[in-house]
């Protein structure tokens, strides 16, 4: 695990090396080591490179590391909770909730910049929480939520929405283009202010979750011995996927629907680490957020200056390394 | 703390069907108690209820003569543990891992498994002859490793009550004896309070110091052995006729078979 911490750090120093000006490693490191309090090192970079790498570069950086971090655990916890191998962040409405209300939001008057970061993420917060909100009351039964009626009420909601964004879509005229970029999933133009909305949640959210981590691990015998070891399952559920949705929901809302991390990345700590989730969900984090860090590295470079979407990205180099461990596994996934 | 089980003028059901009506009894510390009847009896039903995955309809469920709605799950689950029958288990677990579960309730949220827990895990693992598949994954286990790795996890909870859904019906002859030997040894030398479901009226004879009957969703006779498996209640309940006997080492009733006058005339047509 420190192993994989020391990675990461290595990976963000890279990342933020990297670019259409490229700045040595050396130099990043000491840029970046300069801002930490009680650090003083002489200038010897050109206030440009810091500029780069501080307000431009690190902020990208920083959130592709949080958002993959997010939807890595996120996706842990739905497979965990559901006990389904094909669980992802998506599974009960967040995504199809948040394209919606992204769209809407694309296809609204332009004054409406009502923060920062404009009003598009908003919109898609709202219509992450609304969406999940309506499937979680229609999957209530008295004082349980069964599973699968929560994971067929999602589908179906899912199904539902996501037929209303193509409709939008097709009739969206001039802001086609754009609106099909924020689906595919980017982190240009990440900035500062972004970083600190989504990182509150994100924290909140994975602390949550991982206190839980070994309630979720006697979960996985089924409801019925979780009670009788004294788990009180009804409520670990909504606590858990409240605490999942809303940094999935935070996640999407700025960078758009980026699909496969949320439920390539857990498998992939599964197969090389194990499935026990007070390993699993930490390690989830990190593998999450170096995955995320390195396409969209490869995102915005092989084809600088245009960038590819994340989402093509994602699948085009993830798929082809799980396949590999797949094939060559040692340990169980489910 | 002595924990006895009872209940109360009990109604129990799914949904709009009632599987039990107006079950009255009382386990009590030191006794090992057998639930019997045919299959879909509510023997099952019963278990579920004493660790609140139902609720009475009507009743009062007790728990160490408190009503178990009362009873906050991790403490229940400090009282009350439960063996049941035959469960799917995760395959990504060793059967160390799912023994060391037991340990769940006696930890508050922030804690981890202390040294106590491993070593009370390990050495409840040699009491049940499962130290050898502690690294074993359990997809790879049989149905009889599972059940004695459920009694291991059960022993390791520490509970003052056991109750057990059909502990023994995948298990071979020689180990069906020493888990039933051990849970009584612990019953009558721990004073814990056991009511095992047992399909086998031989082995729930043999063992249990007090049986309860189940007929047709009613409590149909308790008391000792010899009080309820006799020939008539067999015959009710069972409808099997004349084939309880008295076993010949120590006069517990004893049920065998023989097969039917009819099906001999049958085979020789």
């Amino acid at each position: 695990m420190v192993g994989m911490g020391v990675a990461l750090i290595f990976i963000i120093l890279l990342a933020t090396s990297i670019g259409s000006v490229s700045i040595p490693v050396g130099t990043t490191a000491s840029i970046l080591a300069d801002k930490l309090p009680g650090i003083d090192i002489l200038q010897t970079w050109s206030d440009t490179s810091a500029t780069i790498v501080l307000d431009i570069r690190l902020p990208r950086v920083i959130l592709a590391g949080l958002v993959g971090a997010a939807l890595a655990i996120a996706g842990a916890t739905y497979q965990g909770l559901f006990r389904n191998p094909l669980a992802d962040p998506y599974l009960i409405g967040v995504a199809q909730g948040a394209s919606l209300g992204a769209v809407i939001g694309f296809l609204m008057p332009m004054a409406w910049n009502v923060a920062a970061f404009g009003a598009i993420p908003i919109f898609a917060f709202i219509g992450a929480i609304v969406s999940t909100t309506i499937v979680y009351l229609l999957a209530r039964r008295g004082k349980t939520l069964p599973v699968t009626t929560l994971i067929l009420a999602g589908v179906a909601l899912s199904a539902l929405l996501s037929s209303v964004v193509s409709y939008l879509v097709i009739f969206s005229g001039s802001k086609l283009h754009s609106i099909i970029f924020w689906l595919m999933g980017s982190f240009s133009g990440a900035q500062w202010s972004e970083v600190l909305v989504v990182l509150p949640y994100v924290v909140v959210g994975t602390t949550i979750i991982i206190i839980f981590a070994r309630m979720l691990n006697v979960m996985q015998l089924d409801e019925e011995q979780a009670q009788q070891l004294g788990v009180n399952v009804e409520t670990l559920k909504i606590i858990l996927l409240a605490a999942a949705t809303l940094i999935t929901a935070a996640s999407v809302s700025f960078v758009g629907t980026i699909g496969f991390v949320g439920i390539i990345i857990p498998h992939t700590v599964r197969l090389i680490w194990g499935a026990d989730h007070r390993y699993l969900l930490p390690l989830s984090i990190m593998t999450g957020a170096i995955f995320m860090i390195l396409t969209d590295l490869i995102s915005r470079t092989v084809m600088a200056p245009t960038e590819i979407p994340i989402g093509v990205i994602t699948a085009i180099c993830g798929a082809p390394f799980f396949l590999y461990l797949l094939r060559r596994r040692t340990k169980a996934i489910f | 703390m002595k924990t006895e089980l009872e209940m109360r003028q009990v109604t129990l059901g799914y949904g709009h069907y009632t599987v039990m009506k107006d079950v009255t009894f009382k386990a009590s510390p030191g006794e090992m108690v057998g639930l019997i009847g045919p299959n879909g009896s509510g023997k099952s039903t019963i278990i579920k209820a004493l660790s609140r995955l139902l609720n009475p309809r009507k009743g009062k469920v007790m728990v160490g003569g408190r009503e178990i709605g009362t009873i906050g799950r991790r403490e229940l689950a400090c009282l009350v543990g439960v063996v049941p029958q035959l469960p799917l288990l995760p395959s990504t677990f060793t059967a160390f891992e799912i023994v060391l579960m037991g340990r769940n309730p006696h930890l508050k949220l922030f804690q981890t498994e202390s040294k106590h827990d491993w070593d009370l895990t390990r050495t409840t693992m040699k009491k049940t002859g499962t130290e050898k598949l502690a690294n074993r994954y359990v997809n790879e286990l049989s149905g009889g490793e599972i059940q004695s790795l459920l009694i291991a996890r059960v022993l390791v909870q520490e509970t003052k009550a056991i109750l057990l859904d059909e502990p023994t019906a995948n298990l071979d002859i020689g180990r069906q004896g020493e888990i039933l030997d051990l849970i009584k040894n612990l019953c009558h030398g721990e004073n814990l309070t056991v009511l095992a479901a047992v399909h086998d009226l031989n082995l729930a004879a043999q063992y249990c110091d007090r049986l309860i009957l189940i007929h047709e969703g009613r409590i149909y006779s308790q008391g000792t052995p010899s009080e309820v498996i006799t020939d008539k209640n067999i015959k009710e309940v069972y409808g099997a006729e004349n084939c309880v006997y008295t076993h010949p080492a120590n006069g517990l009733p004893t049920v065998l078979l023989s097969a039917h006058a009819n099906m001999k005339n049958n085979r020789h047509m």
